[in-house]
């Protein structure tokens, strides 16, 4: 069986808060880039410029691309022959956000509890943690942080199977219309259909950890991101102040569900859309 | 776009009831940082009778939560936060004497209404261009509510800080023309 101490899980989750607050990923890069040569609206060309400027400089200067460095969402595979050693696996997980967030200078975004007494943990810590346990002796990590203009406006629809494709699109379409221009596009719209509600929302959060040029493997749900993109860039929010850029991309991932249901979850992510990956 | 105008702060009524939505601007001056906490407590304190702890006449307020400056900088990435959840406790504020409001997304009826009835301007700076907007940031200093670290109440020094009138104070939106303008969605509405 082989180890892993926890403090190397601690120094690189350290190290991927960071990169994902300073770097964007090329690929959205690019995409941002693309729609600037189609984008229609002067004003919305003129806001593209300003995106694409900004993730020049955040990059070039080590700097957060957005003020919201966002509640950190991890993402671990746990390979069932890996023996963490020296700590907890959640513990050594938060002290990496805390440690990364502080020397990174990343603004800490998270209160300790949501109704009564929104205090500030002042070290953005707990992150939201998902495990999942994978053959292998590895740990795969991915942090995606998710910042809330965009998270606010993200939602759950729950169908039911006769509402069929055109359903699917319309609970998308009434997220996407009822999110308007609030959550910083263009967007990158993460969607989850099936499993029960809670699934659907995992799926939703999952979608948005794949490359926005990937498309889902099965054709026909491929089919269906592309006709949802075309649609949300009819919607003419295009980038904040109206245009043809809404959304950069759209991705779906599924799962089984019962024979009663078609849940739809939407999350919805700015254009800031953040992660960091790798393998100890 | 069309040219942008030069606006120094303070910023009154007069100067603001000149604009429309639409006008680029480019703002010099101070400006005031305050979201979510710091609107709940000033509204609170304004229920019980108490003084604010800044003067908000003829001020821009900006909704925004900076991350930390880096040692030798003045301020760290400041791009602004979604105005609306700012609605609640807008008209209250606005009743303070602000005349200029910078943030993003849309506002409420209610706050339109207040907008009208005082003589303000709403203005969006793009969201999530925190690194480039920081670069228009001279100078950062905390003025009430420290306890509440990005949250505080902060005075910004800009220069050329650039930013789109989007509701005049009129009430008229470019949300609404521009998206309207470039809507060619069949349906789903």
């Amino acid at each position: 069986m082989r180890e892993l101490d926890a403090k190397q899980i601690t120094e690189a989750v350290a190290e991927m808060c960071k990169e994902a607050a300073y770097y964007l990923p090329k690929d959205v890069y690019e995409g941002l880039k693309r729609g600037r040569e189609t984008e229609k609206s002067p004003v919305g060309q003129n806001v593209l410029d300003q995106i694409i400027r900004n993730a020049e400089i955040a990059r070039a200067e080590d700097r957060p691309y957005c003020q919201d460095t966002g509640m950190t969402i991890v993402f671990l595979k746990i390979g069932q022959d890996l023996h963490i050693t020296g700590g907890y696996l959640e513990d050594a997980v938060n002290e990496g956000i805390a440690k990364g967030y502080t020397e990174g200078y990343l603004r800490k975004s998270v209160v300790s509890e949501p109704l009564f007494n929104r205090v500030n943990t002042k070290n953005n810590t707990p992150g939201v943690i998902y495990t999942e346990i994978v053959p292998g002796d590895k740990l795969d990590i991915t942090i995606a942080p998710k910042g809330f203009g965009s998270e606010n406006k993200s939602g759950v629809k729950m169908l039911v199977p006769a509402d069929g494709v055109e359903g699917v699109k319309k609970a998308v379409m009434e997220i996407i219309l009822h999110a308007s221009m609030n959550p910083c596009p263009p967007m990158v719209v993460g969607v989850g259909i099936g499993g029960t509600m809670d699934r659907a929302a995992l799926l939703s959060k999952k979608a948005l950890t794949r490359s926005i040029d990937e498309r889902n493997p099965m054709p026909e749900y491929a089919k269906l991101e592309e006709e949802l993109l075309e649609l949300i860039n009819q919607t003419g929010i295009g980038p904040q102040l109206g245009g043809t850029t809404s959304a950069l991309a759209v991705n779906i991932e599924w799962g089984p569900t019962h024979i009663a249901g078609l849940p739809v979850a939407v999350t919805i992510c700015c254009h800031a859309m953040r992660h960091s990956h790798r393998v100890l | 776009m069309a040219e942008q105008i030069r606006i120094q702060t303070p910023f009154t009524e007069e100067m603001s009831r000149k604009l429309k939505a639409g006008d680029a601007v480019l703002i010099s001056g101070e400006i005031i940082a305050a979201r979510d906490a710091a609107h709940k407590a000033m509204t609170e304190a304004l229920a019980r009778g108490e003084k604010l702890p800044v003067d908000w006449n003829n001020q821009m307020v900006y909704y925004l939560g900076p991350t930390p400056a880096k040692p030798g900088d003045p301020i760290g990435s400041c791009g602004p936060t979604t105005s609306g959840r700012m609605d609640a406790y807008t008209p209250t504020m606005l009743d303070q004497g602000i005349k200029g409001m910078i943030g993003k997304g849309s506002r409420s009826k209610e706050v339109i209404e207040s907008m009208k009835k005082n003589g303000v301007t709403y203005f969006a700076a793009v969201g999530g261009a925190a690194a480039l907007i920081a670069k228009s940031v001279k100078k950062y200093e905390v003025l009430a509510y420290p306890e509440l670290g990005p949250e505080a109440v902060a005075r910004l020094t800009v220069e050329d800080f650039p930013a789109i009138v989007v509701i005049d104070c009129e009430g008229n939106s470019l949300y609404e023309t521009n998206q309207k303008k470039y809507r060619t969605l069949q349906g789903y509405e």
